[in-house]
């Protein structure tokens, strides 16, 4: 950009015409729905802001949800968790029920950008915006995590797997819907969860490959009876290896099955090749990391029962 | 994505009112809405302070805190910070006296270029409210979104440790 008088007020672009921040759900909706398609939602910002300064998102009215305070809290109702469209990665990684009931995501949060980042970023901003390796939405994958919707038209519950059209495309449709909350079951007492994440840096730097694994034991803890597997980025959306999870339900615990499991899912995964590593570096990655994670999973379940 | 024919008129530019609790103070301006808080910060009240780098959350010299949390100011519309309560490195020294971390940032020969310094300082001021004695690996962490290119980390590890123990002290 020139250093003279040529970006004045009148010349430049504006990247949005107005800001709304709202405290109530209802006026956000009714905010979004005069806007036409024009308006759209921001939480932390943390993916946005750099999207709409890349011109790859216009929106004329930028509606803030952040101050909506129904939107901000860690509830446990019933044996489910729910965790609200405000809520940040730094709030779910340093939250104590979250660290106990789902050990995989109070760590993949714990992991996603930097603290700058996690202090603005939300959970449920990870997921809408859809890239495949979201260090907070792979843990959700494993605990069959659903999205609360809700527009003028009314509130759903979405399975996060349905949450997915593409990289960087969510089937929720940001100028008119706004996800007020992410839930899911509590595992119970034979059941834990554990994260792995390889990056070239500890901090910003996205992953070369994540996962996240959920086990739930047998009584005699000698089986798996529920395994979830989740990897990322190896296909177009985090990706749920689910003939993995199928080897690992199927017979009794012992370190051959483990290794067979880490095999049968490093060849589902479908990784690309880019600057962050190679598709075969990938594949390969995905099984000694799994492989690892696994065996501590395993471990820590039997040590809780 | 389809292209939809859209009424763009609809939605009319107009200066919003801002007011941020800036170092102590209430400031009130009329902004363009899509003013962001960095530039607000250094364009609008002249805090050159806080830097600028790359613009889009890697580098960590926008860095000031938010309600007490350690944000990246080049990502964060100033109509989002509305009501909030802002910290930069301007509202650090009191009556002249410098703060302890940048008392021990200087000390400690924490400070070459200069440039990640004001958010570096900032990150250890967040961590310290919250851990006043945080172990090393602990320090580590909150500066990881912090880039410094020239001291290589150590001295600046060394300066948050000391600028703990002197505001520990002092406490007793």
């Amino acid at each position: 950009m020139p250093l003279g008088g040529e970006s004045s007020d009148v010349l430049k672009a504006m990247d949005w015409k107005a800001y709304e921040k709202p405290n109530d759900l209802r006026e956000a909706l009714r905010l979004l729905e005069q806007a036409c398609g024009m308006g759209r939602v921001i939480a932390g910002g943390t993916d946005l802001m750099p999207q709409v300064r890349r011109g790859e998102c216009h929106a004329d009215l930028l509606v803030d949800i952040t101050g909506i305070a129904a939107l901000k809290g860690i509830k446990e109702e019933d044996g489910w968790i729910f965790i609200g469209a405000g809520v940040t990665h730094a709030e779910v990684a340093g939250h104590p029920v979250l660290q106990r009931e789902a050990k995989a995501l109070a760590e993949g949060c714990r992991k996603v950008g930097s603290p700058q980042i996690r202090n603005m970023g939300t959970l449920v901003g990870n997921v809408v915006t859809a890239q495949p390796a979201a260090d907070g939405a792979i843990p959700l994958m494993v605990l069959e995590a659903g999205l609360q919707v809700t527009s003028n038209q009314g509130e759903r519950w979405v399975p996060l797997e349905d949450a997915y059209e593409g990289i960087g495309f969510s089937s929720i449709d940001a100028t008119r819907e706004i996800v007020t909350r992410v839930r899911f079951q509590k595992l119970g007492e034979r059941a834990e969860t554990g994260f792995f994440r390889m990056a070239r840096r500890k901090a910003l730097a996205l992953p070369v490959v994540n996962g996240a694994v959920s086990i739930t034991l047998s009584p005699s803890g000698k089986r798996v009876e529920k395994a979830r597997i989740a990897l990322g980025p190896v296909a177009e959306k985090p990706f749920r290896s689910r003939e993995a999870e199928a080897r690992l339900e199927s017979g009794d615990l012992s370190h051959e099955i483990l290794l067979a499991v880490s095999r049968i899912a490093s060849e589902e995964a479908n990784p690309r090749t880019s600057d962050r590593g190679g598709s075969a570096y990938r594949k390969e990655m995905v099984r000694v990391q799994l492989f690892r994670l696994l065996e501590k999973v395993v471990k820590e379940a039997r040590e809780k029962g | 994505m389809v292209e939809v024919e859209v009424p763009r008129e609809r939605i009319e530019v107009k200066e919003m009112k801002v007011r941020i609790h800036v170092n102590g103070s209430w400031v009130e301006r009329e902004i363009r809405p899509d003013l962001i808080l960095l530039d607000f910060l250094r364009e609008d009240l002249g805090l050159l302070g806080t830097k600028k780098g790359c613009e889009e959350g890697e580098c960590g010299v926008c860095t000031v805190l938010m309600n007490g949390k350690a944000v990246l100011s080049c990502l964060v519309p100033a109509l989002k910070a509305n009501g909030a309560e802002i910290l930069t490195i301007e509202g650090l020294a009191e009556r002249g006296r410098l703060h302890p971390i940048q008392q021990a940032f200087w000390e400690e020969g924490a400070v070459q270029c200069g440039y990640c310094t004001p958010g570096m300082v900032l990150s250890a001021k967040a961590l310290l409210d919250e851990h006043p004695e945080p172990p090393t690996e602990e320090i580590k962490e909150a500066i990881s979104g912090n880039l410094c290119r020239c001291t290589g980390y150590g001295r600046i590890v060394r300066a948050i440790e000391v600028a703990s123990e002197r505001m520990g002290k002092k406490k007793g």
